[in-house]
């Protein structure tokens, strides 16, 4: 079909088609803090942050190094009767085994550990170079890409939850303690909510196709 | 009424939000595929959502946590486990359970097979406003379903007291983290554009 309507100009760079809903709109230049949300479906579509590379490179740091925190230090230990028991993260997302369970295992540190990882890890990739004023890695827009379709399979948050509901199960048998690497984790939570709150697509995007 | 990139003969990058002239086949921008209206995004949508049903029937059938004790082992279903917590006086966490692991998914079920249904009828949809936002709620909503696999695997390691009590995942552990993957595909492929589409066809008329 030809492009004849009036209203599209050919530089399409001035527009934000809404991913939800199909609607475009014509980009404005917002104030850092402000938020456009789609006139349609009311999406937010674009919400730029001060420094927000920056703050989402720093805050993927974090994550990283809590995450190696949360893998190595015990995460509960229990006593009862004389016998104690320690267990790490690794421990229990490995606690299925067998041919059917097995697999299961497998997917629970991907939720819960190597997804949480790999998101950071490409987060930083991607916006290291933006962040610094030099040209964008190799790959970046794979990275970035990736980071965001990783998100909703990210589940460190409702493993946590889980955690909650299982001391409360286990309580009555025996006498619980919660490790060091339980408040890495609940720590890794928070920091992973905050830097998905500076993400603005649009922002990133625009960065990384000027400086590639 | 609103201009939509396929009316204006464009085609918009969902990753990224990008323009591009119509029949585009790659984001140049972000390298993500373009498609104006995901064809086979429906038959992806029934696939997973029926893979997603089936194993949802032995996730409920078979035990989700063995308890083994020197005298006897006791097996729990995802419904017995909650009954045994509500049982004990743990009313607030058996509601958690009972929410995360029954009506969630039950939910998500009727949810996406609704809406499934109401883009295939081709009717105009009156409130595309709510249906719009019932598949916003299903895609947020069903990961939180994973919390039983969870509770199962903590459970199991943290009770490692060998010879006075044992508890193992049972196979509904499997079959049930798989149903929640699978819905989770399910409402991931729906496209939810095709919803805003019977939004314009009720505008047209």
């Amino acid at each position: 079909m030809p492009n004849t309507n009036p209203q599209i100009s050919d530089n399409f760079d001035a527009l934000i088609v809404c991913p939800k809903c199909d609607a475009i709109h014509r980009v404005r230049a917002l104030e850092t803090g402000a938020r456009a949300r789609c006139a349609r479906c009311n999406e937010i579509l674009i919400a730029p942050r001060l420094r927000s590379f920056s703050q989402i490179i720093a805050l993927s740091v974090a994550v990283a190094i809590l995450m190696v925190g949360a893998i190595f230090f015990p995460f509960l230990g229990i006593a009862a009767s004389g016998l104690s028991h320690a267990s790490s993260v690794l421990e229990v997302a490995l606690a299925f085994s067998g041919p059917i369970l097995g697999p299961i295992s497998l997917l629970v540190v991907v939720l819960i550990i190597l997804i949480p990882f790999l998101r950071a890890m490409a987060l930083i990739y991607a916006l290291w170079p933006l962040a610094t004023g030099r040209r964008a890695f190799r790959h970046a827009a794979v990275a970035l890409r990736a980071a965001e379709a990783l998100r909703p399979w990210s589940m460190a948050e409702i493993f946590i939850i889980g955690t909650t509901v299982a001391l409360v199960k286990v309580a009555g048998l025996a006498s619980i303690s919660l490790g060091p690497a339980f408040w890495a984790f609940c720590a890794m939570v928070i920091v992973v909510a905050l830097s998905d709150n500076f993400m603005c697509r649009w922002t990133v995007w625009k960065a990384l196709e000027q400086r590639s | 009424m609103t201009l939509t990139a396929r009316r204006a003969g464009l085609v918009g990058c969902r990753t990224c939000g990008r323009a591009w002239p119509l029949g585009t086949a790659q984001c140049g921008r972000c390298g993500a595929a373009l498609q104006s209206r995901d064809a086979k995004s429906m038959q992806r949508v029934w696939a997973w959502l029926l893979a997603g049903m089936m194993f949802y029937i032995p996730a409920n059938i078979y035990p989700m946590l063995l308890t083994r004790t020197l005298v006897d082992t006791t097996e729990n279903t995802i419904v017995g486990g909650v009954i045994e917590l509500a049982k004990h006086g743990n009313v607030g966490i058996a509601l958690i359970v009972f929410v995360a692991s029954i009506v969630i998914p039950v939910l998500k079920f009727l949810a996406i097979s609704y809406l499934g249904l109401a883009v295939h009828s081709g009717r105009p949809l009156r409130r595309y406003h709510l249906h719009a936002q019932l598949l916003e709620v299903v895609d947020f909503i069903g990961r939180w379903s994973m919390i039983d696999v969870f509770v199962v695997a903590i459970t199991s390691t943290l009770v490692q007291l060998g010879f006075v009590v044992n508890v193992n995942p049972g196979p509904a552990a499997a079959a049930f983290a798989l149903s929640v993957v699978f819905t989770m595909m399910a409402a991931q492929s729906f496209d939810s554009r095709l919803i805003w589409d019977r939004m314009d066809q009720f505008r047209d008329e």
